[in-house]
Order: structure tokens, then sequence, then C-alpha cells
């Protein structure tokens, strides 16, 4: 029952990437895997010029290049889809090794291939160089609804507390007997997911009545954000703005 | 449970414009859902959610072994329409969404209006829709109870991958037989939707032993304000 999730991807550091306010980042990371999204599969080059962009960002930011491969097995599942589709997709076939594949299945395998890669390791760049509490304040930054900062911010902030109850439950259980193994384990598991369910509004309820106490009056603080200069939206936004000539150039009819 | 197959899509399953326009489907949706749940909860009392949404987010945390190298986690969208209402309940759940592709890569950035329209929404809102319909048998017996929180569960996994199959007829990217393509996807997650079920009815039934008022489908209208604001 260990977590998939379980440690923040966030690698603390202090390069001009970890450094640029988080709505800039947001911006240019949405922005960069669009232009890759949208960038034609036949265009096999442009896909090359977009990996170098972002492994000229991480030389900046620091971080290396085994840390990320790691952390990219998370696209896994879609990998599969891209194996299998050469195999049932239709149109003409071509020969492969000595297999009849589908010409389309395969460009299709390869799109979803190249650009599931380069989209997670454009996500995985922001986790890397945002904290985030961080990641939330620039979303607040970009307007994001009331509802979605104050849910966010008290999400990411009571999450440890709860998994970690979560955890002490299980260990409860097992120490008095249980033997958690393989199906049998789903009924003491759901319902221990039914009384986390109850800890969790009860301590809402506390949460809330404690902050009612504080001063809250319906929405959280923004904090004293200085404003963004010209000059840095431009440089925490080139690689996403030489992703989208990249586009541009590929996708350009002719 | 849910092997993230067809959950967290990623990015280049589908193209440009048809992430964009799940984006703005998303978009509009929650919305709505935001307008629509103040009615159960407003920005006073919106704490009371974040904590919600924590216990979602800690459920997906959860992982067991469903066979030896399968494991899955519960996704939580009937079980977030059962207690917290549709509303509030896909608020919930897009957040957790939402979150977790920014912090974790979890899904594509381009596929995130993709993924919470199926997850956060579809899942949410078909769950929410079967149990409604039942709400009668629901409040009768507690065998009821189970059995309409096991028949959400199952649906609204359905619903989800349903989700994945028609964005796909959309702007999928390779020329797939789509019955084929629905026919494997719908038919493993209405496997995996046996599993969610299962766990969605024990925990709504140890639930319903202690505190049956917090259970937003079998709550009378009147006891229908969260706790915190009678305080």
């Amino acid at each position: 029952m260990s977590g998939g999730h379980a440690t923040v991807l966030h690698r603390p550091g202090d390069s001009p990437v970890h450094l640029l306010p988080p709505q800039v980042k947001l911006l240019a990371a949405f922005a960069a895997v669009l232009g890759v999204v949208a960038t034609p599969r036949e265009a096999f080059w442009a896909f090359g010029i977009d990996l170098l962009v972002v492994l000229a960002v991480w030389s900046v930011a620091g971080v290396p290049l085994g840390w990320f491969a790691r952390r990219a097995v998370i696209e896994t599942p879609f990998v599969l889809l891209a194996v299998v589709l050469p195999f049932v997709s239709g149109g003409p076939r071509m020969d492969v090794l000595g297999l009849a594949v589908s010409a389309d299945g395969l460009l299709a395998g390869w799109n979803i291939l190249a650009k599931g890669t380069l989209g997670v390791l454009i996500a995985l760049t922001l986790a890397a160089t945002t904290q985030p509490r961080d990641l939330v304040l620039g979303l607040q930054r970009l307007r994001a609804p009331g509802w979605f900062i104050t849910i966010a911010t008290l999400m990411l902030r009571y999450v440890d507390v709860i998994a970690g109850e979560l955890r002490r439950m299980r260990i409860a259980r097992i120490s008095r007997g249980d033997d958690p193994r393989f199906l049998w384990q789903l009924g003491a598991a759901a319902r221990g997911a039914g009384t986390l369910f109850l800890r969790s509004y009860e301590r809402g309820e506390r949460v809330h009545r404690a902050m009612l106490a504080r001063g809250w009056a319906g929405h959280m603080p923004a904090g004293s954000a200085a404003p963004v200069g010209a000059l840095r939206w431009v440089a925490g936004g080139s690689p996403a703005l030489v992703i989208a000539t990249v586009w541009a150039v590929a996708a350009w009819p002719g | 449970m849910t092997a993230s197959v067809a959950m967290h899509l990623s990015d280049g399953v589908l193209d440009a414009p048809t992430s964009l326009l799940f984006g703005a489907i998303a978009a509009v949706w929650l919305t709505l859902a935001a307008a629509r749940g103040r009615i159960d909860i407003d920005d006073r009392t919106a704490p009371l959610a974040g904590l919600l949404a924590a216990f979602l987010f800690a459920m997906q945390l959860l992982n067991f072994p469903v066979l030896p190298g399968v494991s899955g986690h519960l996704y939580g969208g009937a079980l977030a329409a059962i207690l917290l209402g549709p509303w509030v309940g896909s608020l919930c759940l897009s957040v957790v969404v939402v979150i977790q592709a920014l912090l974790f890569a979890d899904g594509g950035l381009t596929a995130l209006g993709a993924n919470v329209t199926n997850m956060a929404l579809l899942g949410t809102a078909a769950g929410f829709v079967v149990a409604l319909a039942a709400r009668g048998v629901a409040r009768r017996s507690r065998a009821g109870l189970l059995s309409v929180a096991f028949l959400a569960g199952l649906v609204s996994t359905v619903a989800a991958s349903a989700g994945f199959v028609v964005e796909y007829a959309i702007g999928g990217q390779a020329d797939v037989s789509l019955g084929g393509l629905a026919g494997v996807v719908i038919g493993v997650h209405a496997v995996i939707g046996i599993g969610e079920g299962v766990i969605t009815a024990l925990a709504v039934g140890a639930i319903a032993r202690v505190r049956p008022d917090l259970i937003y489908l079998v709550r009378t209208s009147e006891a229908r304000q969260p706790a915190a604001v009678a305080s």
C-alpha cells in the first residue's frame, strides 16, 4: 500500500529556472506542451529540436538527466498503446523486420511516444523546479477561481497528514493481528477508508472553525507579489517560444 | 480500483484541437459545478472541501496489489458523488486531478481538460445519476445502500473510460476500429469497476453505521447544510 506518489518531485535549488515566478513557469509549460502536441507527427526533426530545448532547460536548472529518466516511467501505460497501434490500425500495410504493420498505425504510435515523452519531460521539469505551494500560488496569480485555490491549498497542506493517518491505521490493524494479503485486505482497507472519511470530515470542521477564529473571510491571501518584468516573461517563456516557432515552421503548408 | 490505462491520458493521444475543446468543456462544467455547489458549500466553508479533497487524494495514494505485479487504487468518483454530492464532489476531484498533473506529471498537461472531464466530471456525474435513480432503495435498507453504492462505483468507472473512447473518436491519432477500442477499454474498466464498486460500497457502509447524516445521498434536505455552518 506504499504510495506511488509518496515523494513530491520537487528538487530544491537556486537556479534561474527555480527562481522564475511560478505563473511564468506554468504558462510556459502549458504553451510548450501544446506546441509539441500541435506539431505534425511527420516532422521528425521538430521533435529533436524540442528535446534539445528541454535538455537546455535542464542544464540551466542543474537537474541531472538520470533523475528525469527514472521518473518518466510514469508514462509506461501509454507506451503500450503506442506499441499496439501499428498492429491494430487499418490502412496500407508495410513490412518492418518481416512483420506486416499498418503505416498509419506506426506513425500514430510514434506520435504518442514522441509527444507523450516530451510532455512528461516538460511536466517533470515544472514539478522539479517549483515547490507545490508555489504552483498553487502561480495558479492564483493566473486568476484561477477562488474555490480552486482554497481547496488546492488546504488539500496540499493536509494530504500528508491524512496519508499519515492512513499509515497509522494500517499499522494499528497489523499489530492487532490483521494480515493484509491479496483480495482479502480489500474489506479492511475499504472500511478504513470510511473511517478516514469521518476523521477527515471532523478535522475539516475543526480546521474551518480555527480558521474562522483567525479571521478567515473566504479567500486565500495572495501574498505580496512583485510585478514580473517583461524581461523575465521573455526569458522564462523563451523555451516555449522556440517550441512554438518549431511548430509554426513544421506546420507551415507547402 | 484503477490501473491508469485509460484514466490519466498522456500528451499526444489526442490532437491539439480536441485537447483544447475538452479543456473548454471542463472549464464550463466546473464553473457550473462551482455555482451549483454553493448551495452545499460556500467560500467560507470551502476549507472543509479542501480536507475532503485531501481525503480523496490520500485514497488515490493507497495502492494495493490486485494480482501479482498488478496494483490498483481507488479512483473515487462515485464515492465523492455519494458522500459529497455531484457538485462539491466533482470540484474536489478536479482539484485532485489538476494537482496530480502539475505535481507528479500524472497525465499530460494538454490532456488535462480531457482527464478532468473523464474522471472528475463524467465519472462523478454518472455515479450520482445512478445513485439518485436508486435513492429510494438506498434509503430503505443497509443492503440497499450497499448495492446502490456498488453499482454507482461500477458505472462511474465505466463512464470515465467511455469518455476516453468518445475523445479518441473525435481526436485520436490512429485509424483503429472504434468498436474494438470501445470493447477493450470499456471491458477492462468494467472489471476494474467491480473492485471500485466493492470498495465504494464497503466504505459507504462503514460511514452509514456511524454518521449516516454525513452521506449526501441519503441525507434529508433540511439536514443538507454542512455541520460547520450550523455552529
